[in-house]
Formats: C-alpha cells, structure tokens, sequence
C-alpha cells in the first residue's frame, strides 16, 4: 500500500521551493520516484495530481513520457547503457552486447532475481572517458567487456534482490 | 595561504578514473608525512585532458602530473612534496598542456568561457570572486542601463553556443521590448546532444559565471525570475549549481534589492528527465511548465512569448558563461579572438578515437585538423583518420578531405561543415559508414517525440531501410529513398529536431557514397564491421 500521507507530505515540501504556480511536477516526480527506490506507483500519482490540482491523465502522461520514469518497479541495479556514437565507436556496442549476454536479458527487462534492468541511454556528457554506464547513480567508464563482466559480479555479490 | 598547492581535477570524468580515492590519499599522506601546514589541497575542476589519468599540478613549481594509482600519489608526495624532486615519469609534458608555437598563424587555446575552471574550487563563491568574479554584475548594475548592456551584447557579435548560432544581443533586445507584467531568463543547460559536454564541465567548474550572466540578462530585459533546466543525469551539475545559488543568495547576488540596487531577480533549477527533445527551446519551456516536452510551433517566439506565455530569454550554457567577460571586458576586446562574422571562442568536445579526449576552448575558426592532431594528439594506436564527425548528431559527417575548413557559424553554409554543439568526433578506419548512419538515425529514431508526422516516421523509415543495408539486403534505390526522406523531413517537421536530420544523413550520403553503393549486393560488409545476414528464402510449406 502506498502512504497517501508521506507522498503528499513529498509534494508540500517541493511546493515550497515553487517559483511559480505550475512548475513543480517534474521535480516532485523525481523525489517521489527516489522515495519509492526507482518506479511511480500509479497510487502515488493520484496524490501528485490531487495535490497539485491537475488531471491524473496529465499526471501519467508526463510520466509515460520521459524515460527516467517508471511506473512499474524495476531491478534493485538499473542499468543504463549508452548507445550514441561516441561510445558505439570507441567499443560501445561490445558493452552493449556484453551486459545484454552476461544479465540474460535485453533492453527494457529485468532479471528474475529482480536484481537488474537494463536500460538504453543517450549521451550521459562522459565522451571524455567513453564508453560509459551508469548503476543507479553511479558511472563506469574506459569500460572494457572484462570491466563489465567485473562490475555485473561484484554487484551481485554485493545485493540480494529486493 | 600555505607555500605549496596542488590542485586536483574531481570532475564527473575524472571522477572515473579515481579522482576521489586519490584526493583522500592524498590527504591522507600529507598526515603521515607532517605536510599539512605546508601543502594546501584545492579540489577543483576539468583541466581538459583525461586519457593520461587524473591531473594533479603542484605550485609554485608548476609541474603538472598524471595519476593513475595511489601509488603515484604516494610518490608525488614523498618525492616532489617533501624532498622537492619532481617526479618525472608522472610528468605530463609541457607541450600537451601549453601549446608550442610551431609555425606561424597557429591556432593557441584562449580561455574566456572556461578561465576559471581547473583554477578555483568551483564550490567557492570567494575564489569565484577573487578572481573577478560578480564584478560584471556590479559594473551593470550601477554603472550601465539596461539598453547598454544590451546594447555591449549585440555589438560584441556573441552568439548562441547551443547549435543554432542566433545573435543573443537580438535575443534579450526582444525581450527587453516587449511588454508584460512578467518575463523570464532561462539557461538551457539539457545538454544532450551526443557528444557534448562541455555545459556539464562549465556548470561542475565555474557555475557562478552561469549564475551572474543570468543576473545581468534579467537587469537588462527587465526579467525578475530565472530558471535553470538541468539534465535530470548530470547529478554533478546540479549539485554544484545549487550551491552556487545558496551562495549567491547569501551573498546578496540574489533576492530582493541586489547589492543595493533595487533590482530583484530569483534563480531556481529544474530538472529534466531524460529527453533529448527537451533541449529544443520550447520543448524545455512545457517541461518546466510540467508538461511533456514536446515542442511548440514557432512563431511566435520565446522572446515575446515563453514560459507561460510571457517573454523569456533562452540561452545555453555556453553562451551565459561568455557574457561577464564581455560587460567586464567589453565588446572590442571580445572582438579580437574569432572571425567576423563569429567573434570569440568556442568550447569544442573531443572524443571518439582520439589519443587525448577532453575539451578545448580555442578561437572560432580553428580548423578540424588543427582539433583533432594539434589539440587531440592524433588518433589512438596510429591509426589512420578516416571519418570525422562536427558539431554533434545532428552535425555533418565528413571525410579526411574537409579537414582544413576553419569552424565558425558560416562554415555549414559555405563549406559543409557544422560547427553545432562544437563536439569533434574522430573516427578510425575501422568504422563503417553504413553502421555509422544506423547508429544515428536510431538515435533520432528514439528521441523523436512522436508529435509530428514526418519526424516520427521519417526516422522510422530511415532506420528500417538503414538496418536491411547493414544486413546486406540493401538496393540501389534505397539510396535515393534515404535522400527523399532527409529532404522531406527536414522542410516538413515542426521542431529543430526533425529538421536537422537531413544534415547528418545527406552529408553521410553524400561523402561516403562509394561505401554505401560497396554495401548492395555484396556478401560481407566492405569494411568488416555490418553483420550480412543471407538473404531470407522462402520455403513452400505444404498443406
């Protein structure tokens, strides 16, 4: 269940940092996204959308819309690889191919151990030390597929799934 | 001050390479070594080069080193530090870091845009202004109108560093005329174009150069609020530029009444959410409005009608951070660097296959030779140069016989070059052009937002038809197609999105012809990177 409260507590706060009337959602989507770990449940939209007095439709069009929302429940490690061409020709596409073979699943999925999802993104403005990968907040670059291959085992050893 | 300094850059690259863990060790040795009263440590940002590992410099003696382990900070300790022996295998050679002059009419890095980065901590507003810092403001506020500092603007020739190249003197000159109760500055910092990074640098590095610029514009359009748009991945930037702001409010930079002066002006950051779209100026005006970012149709203008329909000033990253060195410096001095047409300096990326990938700021009207081999160091392993790529994804595609274009706001027209976003992309010859193109449009493919028709499809299409080439089941008319919907995506789209796509696409056409035609009816990929599938045959299955 989804604590009515705490989000619309979430949304007060973020009202408070308001320059003007209706340019708070996006921001407070953020916050309540890190709250939940890294999805939206739809419960906590309708909070969003009482609170800020716009249609729910408006709500989860805005969240359908960019990529770093979800509203579905994702892998403890959210993957993101970059597929742009300063990463593809510096040895991106091994990356890519490496995460796809060694997590079993491709863009968009999450392992069964609930552990992982891989996701595709655009230039993360780290060229600088391509190709790159973002866990969660974190980056990872000068990737290599062995590099990969480390970084995927010592995730794993370090979390049980949810 | 303690008699020694050595700086260490902790930006989001170096930051990969172990910046943190370096900076605590070090820290750490200068303990167990007693140099703590001696040496200070000065955390700051990018000084342009990473492939040699994290830069570290020590003053006075101005050696500058390249770490790779706490072993090397170990040494760079207990040698140079306490017994004054450089290091010299850790040595980054002068030549990489000050140009030589090696002939005449050689193209030298000037700093305006990135003068305090690698320099100051970028978390100090003091260090900030010690080195002139808010004094632009100042001068604006007490010692011009308005209509001047518009008018130092528009005759200094700055324009806008996100792409377009539009004169941001005209720009604020729309605001500022135009009538209404509220108006808006608002800095595009959703950085995304592939390949970019220099606004990520600028705003980790020097994020009150941002701050001030944004103060003066609104003095000079009469606009009392200001937003930042952030890219919702550049956790760096954002931290750095809400510092500066809490600073710059502290300080009275910010708020009711500004020094004095009775103007007001308040600054907030918004972040994005990952969409490239949101970079198209009223893609990211509904964004902040708490919308979807797609973008509006245009005219009317942001000028006159922005953020919530009122007049709102829109400019880079890049743009804002030139814009104190002018009011401070005015508009003559900005004149000398650059060409006539596209004065001052531009930040340009430099990555792909290049030996040293980082960015530079040099003159406008550099030549991608001098980028890739003077300021780049070549190509990694010595290969040869085969393709490059300017000004970002929605930039050109060129071969090694455009190299000596010089780069400013004319050399698309004129050359068929772009200088876009300033992003230099080399690459070697083991890339192919057919890979190369479906890895771009896959990218506007993606990023497209769906609203308009041709964009939506003609990204499609462009892939589809681009992915059965890679698979080696391309025809000859697919060429054409590709040309037809370059063209009619480009004069039939609603944003600068899908109106760019031709530029990447028919310049790649266009100068790599050969390896596309190579591509159709063959049986392996000209230049072994497409994967040929055999052609699918059908079976007659019986009934």
């Amino acid at each position: 269940m989804v604590d009515r409260e705490a989000v619309a507590e979430l949304v007060r706060n973020i009202k408070k940092q308001a320059l003007e009337e209706r340019d708070m959602l996006i921001n407070a989507l953020h916050q309540i996204q890190n709250h939940f770990g890294n999805y939206i449940p739809v419960e906590a939209a309708k909070v969003v959308a009482e609170e800020l007095e716009v249609p729910e439709s408006k709500v989860y069009e805005v969240l359908t819309f960019y990529t770093m929302f979800s509203t579905k429940p994702r892998g403890k490690y959210i993957i993101r690889v970059c597929v742009n061409l300063p990463c593809h020709v510096t040895g991106g596409r091994q990356i890519v191919e490496t995460l796809k073979k060694t997590l079993g699943i491709d863009f968009d999925q999450t392992t069964k151990d609930g552990l992982f999802t891989l996701e595709r993104t655009s230039c993360l403005g780290l060229c600088g030390v391509a190709p790159v990968i973002m866990v969660n907040d974190e980056y990872y670059g000068d990737l290599t597929p062995k590099k990969v291959k480390e970084i995927i085992e010592n995730l794993r050893a370090r979390g049980d799934a949810r | 001050m303690k008699p020694i300094l050595v700086l260490v850059s902790v930006d989001s690259n170096s930051v990969l390479l172990g910046a943190k863990q370096f900076v605590n060790y070090l820290r750490e040795a200068l303990e167990k070594y007693n140099l703590k009263d001696s040496v200070d440590v000065l955390e700051t940002g990018s000084m342009g080069v990473y492939t040699q590992g994290v830069v570290m410099a020590v003053f006075p003696d101005d050696v500058y080193y390249s770490v790779r382990s706490v072993a090397d900070v170990e040494k760079i300790v207990s040698e140079h530090l306490l017994k004054g022996r450089p290091v010299l295998s850790l040595e980054i050679p002068r030549e990489r870091l000050k140009l030589v002059v090696e002939k005449e009419k050689v193209t030298e890095e000037v700093r305006i845009v990135l003068r305090n980065i690698g320099v100051i901590d970028p978390r100090s507003i003091d260090q900030y202004i010690a080195r002139d810092g808010y004094f632009a403001l100042h001068k604006a506020l007490f010692e011009m109108k308005p209509e001047q500092v518009i008018e130092t603007i528009k005759e200094s020739g700055l324009r806008g560093r996100g792409g377009a190249g539009f004169p941001t003197g005209l720009k604020w000159q729309f605001t500022a005329k135009a009538q209404a109760d509220q108006k808006y500055v608002v800095c595009n910092a959703d950085e995304g174009e592939p390949g970019t990074f220099k606004d990520r640098l600028i705003m980790e590095g020097d994020p009150h150069s941002v701050i001030e610029a944004m103060i003066i514009c609104g003095y000079a359009v009469g606009a009392t609020k200001g937003y930042i748009y952030i890219r919702g991945e550049y956790y760096g930037s954002v931290e750095n530029i809400q510092k500066a702001i809490k600073d710059a409010y502290d300080y009275g930079f910010l708020g009711e009444n500004i020094l004095g002066s009775g103007f007001s002006f308040d600054l907030t950051v918004r972040l994005g959410a990952g969409a490239y779209v949101c970079g198209e100026e009223t893609a990211l005006l509904e964004s902040i409005e708490g919308k979807s970012g797609r973008p509006r149709l245009k005219p009317p203008y942001p000028p006159t009608n922005g953020l919530f329909g009122k007049p709102t000033v829109i400019n880079n990253v890049e743009t804002f951070a030139n814009v104190p060195q002018i009011i401070l410096n005015g508009a003559n001095w900005f004149k000398q660097f650059g060409t006539q047409g596209s004065p001052g300096t531009k930040v340009f990326s430099l990555v792909g296959n290049v030996v040293r990938r980082g960015i530079v700021e040099v003159p406008m009207g550099v030549t991608v030779r001098e980028l890739i081999y003077k300021f780049g160091g070549g190509l990694v392993g010595g290969k040869q140069l085969y393709m490059v790529q300017t000004g970002g994804t929605a930039g050109t595609f060129i071969g090694v016989d455009k190299l000596d274009v010089p780069l400013h706001y004319e050399s698309f027209r004129d050359h068929g070059v772009s200088i876009g976003s300033g992003v230099i992309l080399a690459m070697d010859e083991d890339v192919c052009p057919v890979d190369v193109a479906l890895n771009t449009m896959e990218f506007f493919e993606h990023e497209s937002c769906g609203k308009c028709t041709p964009c939506r499809e003609g990204t499609r299409l462009a892939v589809e038809i681009l992915r059965r080439m890679s698979r080696g089941q391309g025809k000859r008319e697919d060429l054409d197609t590709l040309r037809q919907i370059a063209i009619t995506t480009q004069e039939a789209s609603l944003c600068g999105l899908g109106q760019s796509i031709n530029v990447p696409l028919l310049s790649i056409l266009d100068n790599f012809r050969e390896e596309f035609l190579a591509h159709i009816g063959a049986t392996a990929c000209p230049r072994g990177v497409c994967r040929f599938e055999k052609p699918v045959t059908k079976v007659k299955t019986r009934v």
